[in-house]
């Protein structure tokens, strides 16, 4: 190339370079302070502001919040938590793609479908309604209120049905030839061809389902079933009266723990979903 | 439905035989597709059920129905629960809070993607911008829950004289020994809402404008170079309109969802010190509705909120098609 860099180039780097360093340090430092606060003692977050290395580790916080008084809590609201996303995850695959690829295809009344879909995205009855709808389903304070009502995304539906129809079409009708059903294309085919994208669609919905508290405190009223984030939300957010001085002690770092609870199953998939985020994104943006 | 809407179709012209010919055709290709109609089932239940189902249960806006009493049994009171909303005090306050959460996000937060992804697209050494990429991108993935958490951890005054209080907060009180707790208070509430945002989407909201600038030709960039046009020249006349269609859509979005606040996060930033005041259209719905039991009055609320939205939206989207011939649909 014939490009000479200036000095004022060189300058710009500098500081665009520094910056951007700034940021992204900035952004994740929250999160490295809690963890560090976390394998803190009590006293040590009491009496220093911020750090991000603990004088004196200690995996005080974690035994207790495994331990006697929280460990019941903690545990069963992770099983919960747990079981909402697994079950909730293979549900909005299901009815994701079976339908994407029933309308991935020319069939008769698609585009009837296809439109009321879109009408759900900008239109909908709101809260109270679809609560009345639940409930009368007697899905209420049932871990289905948090999973069959999300079902699908009508945004991911599209997508994927998009790319359904991107497939090549050679595969489909050779296997069509050979006496294959539709039902048979497409779990032998079709679903087979499109694993990355099933692996990312899934990721998404995983962590929507993980990250959820809002539908478990509309819907959900016995605490027994409560799944994490909202344990996380009422321990860490609603301010409990009358704390006994001994009880205090080890408050904060509890609450720090608890909130690295909630973030490591993130942090554990996050490199697999950065692997095939932007890629799903842009045939979103794409087509959408 | 289909087969009807085909024969609707059909040319009146037609002779019996042909309309025959075409009906047998049309009753083939259903029987021929009928594994793929067993396929679409389940995902056109789902939306009967779950999202249109409640569209018909919008009627109960204009009944007088409270959690408990049957649908049926209570009184249809046509448009007296809106008369309420707008007479009442509330509907100033919630318009009021509303405006300002989504004015402040879109005169500071919108203009951020923007230019991190154009000081984004500047980075030359792939390693280098790969790792600030994986690192701005981390807190969308993170629970509102975690990061309202953190907020709070961060942000609380110190339990008891002595000793320090979040790490925000002191660093707050030691450069100008203030002692205000932005927690409690409906200014501060704001703030934190804007500055929550600012952090966990800033990041993520790059990767549409990234998307479009790995769209820009590599060429235009040495042409450029060869005129003589310096780094920043480049920036503002390639780099910029390469983005411009995409700032344009995601202006509309934006516009169109004037009113939907973050309601999870207001809800979890919400506190006794600062609920009353600090209520949106969606946190009152839920308030109304879910908290207070009275169904119809809060989906009253759910609809106009509703309505006006895709008022909004079809309006941005159509000025901006005059405008700049971009539009979403």
């Amino acid at each position: 190339m014939l490009k000479r860099r200036t000095v004022g180039d060189v300058i710009a780097d500098i500081i665009i370079y520094l910056f951007l360093a700034t940021a992204a340090i900035a952004t994740v430092i929250p999160f490295v302070y809690v963890i560090a606060a976390s394998f803190a003692s009590e006293h040590e977050i009491l009496t220093r502001p911020l750090f991000i290395i603990p004088r004196e580790p200690t995996l005080e916080a974690y035994i207790r919040i495994f331990g006697r008084e929280y460990g019941m809590t903690v545990l069963r609201s992770l099983g919960s938590s747990i079981f909402i996303t697994l079950v909730g995850t293979i549900t909005n695959l299901f009815f994701t793609t079976t339908m994407a690829y029933a309308l991935a295809k020319p069939i008769k009344g698609r585009n009837v479908i296809l439109n009321c879909v879109l009408f759900t995205m900008v239109f909908s009855g709101g809260m109270i309604p679809l609560f009345i709808v639940v409930k009368s389903l007697g899905m209420y304070n049932s871990y289905a209120a948090l999973i069959l009502p999300g079902a699908i995304s009508a945004y991911n539906m599209i997508i994927v049905k998009n790319f359904f129809q991107q497939l090549p079409a050679g595969l489909e009708e050779a296997a069509s030839i050979d006496g294959c059903s539709d039902l048979g294309i497409f779990w032998k085919i079709a679903l087979p061809l499109s694993l990355p994208m099933l692996a990312t669609f899934g990721l998404f919905y995983a962590v929507g389902h993980w990250n959820n508290y809002f539908g478990a405190l509309l819907y959900l009223e016995d605490a027994k079933k409560y799944p994490f984030q909202l344990v996380l939300r009422n321990l860490v957010m609603l301010e409990q009266t009358a704390q006994d001085p001994d009880d205090l002690v080890p408050q904060e770092t509890l609450k720090m723990a608890m909130i690295v609870v909630g973030t490591v199953p993130i942090l554990c998939v996050y490199p697999f979903l950065q692997k095939h985020f932007a890629a799903g994104v842009m045939v979103g943006a794409i087509k959408g | 439905m289909a087969a009807k809407k085909q024969v609707k179709q059909a040319k009146p012209t037609l002779s019996p035989a042909e309309k025959k010919a075409m009906r047998v055709r049309t009753k083939n290709k259903l029987i021929k597709d009928r594994w793929l109609y067993l396929l679409v089932l389940p995902g056109v239940l789902y939306f009967i059920i779950f999202k249109f189902a409640p569209m018909w249960g919008v009627l109960i806006a204009f009944k007088n129905y409270y959690a408990g009493n049957s649908f049926a049994a209570s009184k249809w009171v046509g448009i007296e629960h809106f008369r309420t909303f707008f007479t009442g005090s509330s509907f100033l306050m919630l318009l009021k809070n509303t405006l300002i959460i989504s004015g402040m996000n879109l005169i500071f937060y919108f203009p951020l993607p923007i230019l991190l992804s154009l000081l984004l697209n500047e980075l030359k050494v792939q390693w280098y911008k790969n790792s600030i990429q994986t690192m701005i991108y981390v807190p969308h993935f993170v629970s509102w829950v975690v990061i309202a958490s953190i907020s709070f951890m961060l942000l609380k005054q110190p339990s008891m004289s002595g000793y320090h209080g979040g790490a925000l907060y002191d660093i707050i009180n030691k450069f100008t020994g203030s002692d205000y707790n932005i927690l409690g208070d409906t200014v501060g509430f704001y703030w934190i809402l804007l500055f929550q945002a600012i952090w966990k989407e800033t990041g993520w909201g790059t990767i549409i404008f990234l998307a479009a600038l790995a769209g820009v030709d590599v060429e235009q960039y040495e042409a450029a170079i060869v005129d003589g046009a310096n780094r920043f020249q480049q920036m503002v006349y390639i780099t910029f309109p390469a983005i411009s269609s995409t700032i344009v859509i995601m202006l509309i979005l934006r516009m169109g969802s004037v009113l939907d606040t973050g309601f999870e996060q207001i809800l979890l930033m919400q506190n006794n010190l600062n609920r009353s005041s600090t209520n949106t259209f969606d946190t009152y719905v839920y308030d109304m509705g879910r908290v207070n039991g009275n169904y119809g009055y809060s989906t009253a609320v759910g609809l106009f909120k509703s309505l006006v939205s895709i008022t909004c939206i079809q309006t941005a989207n159509f000025i901006s098609k005059k405008v700049s011939e971009t539009s979403l649909f």
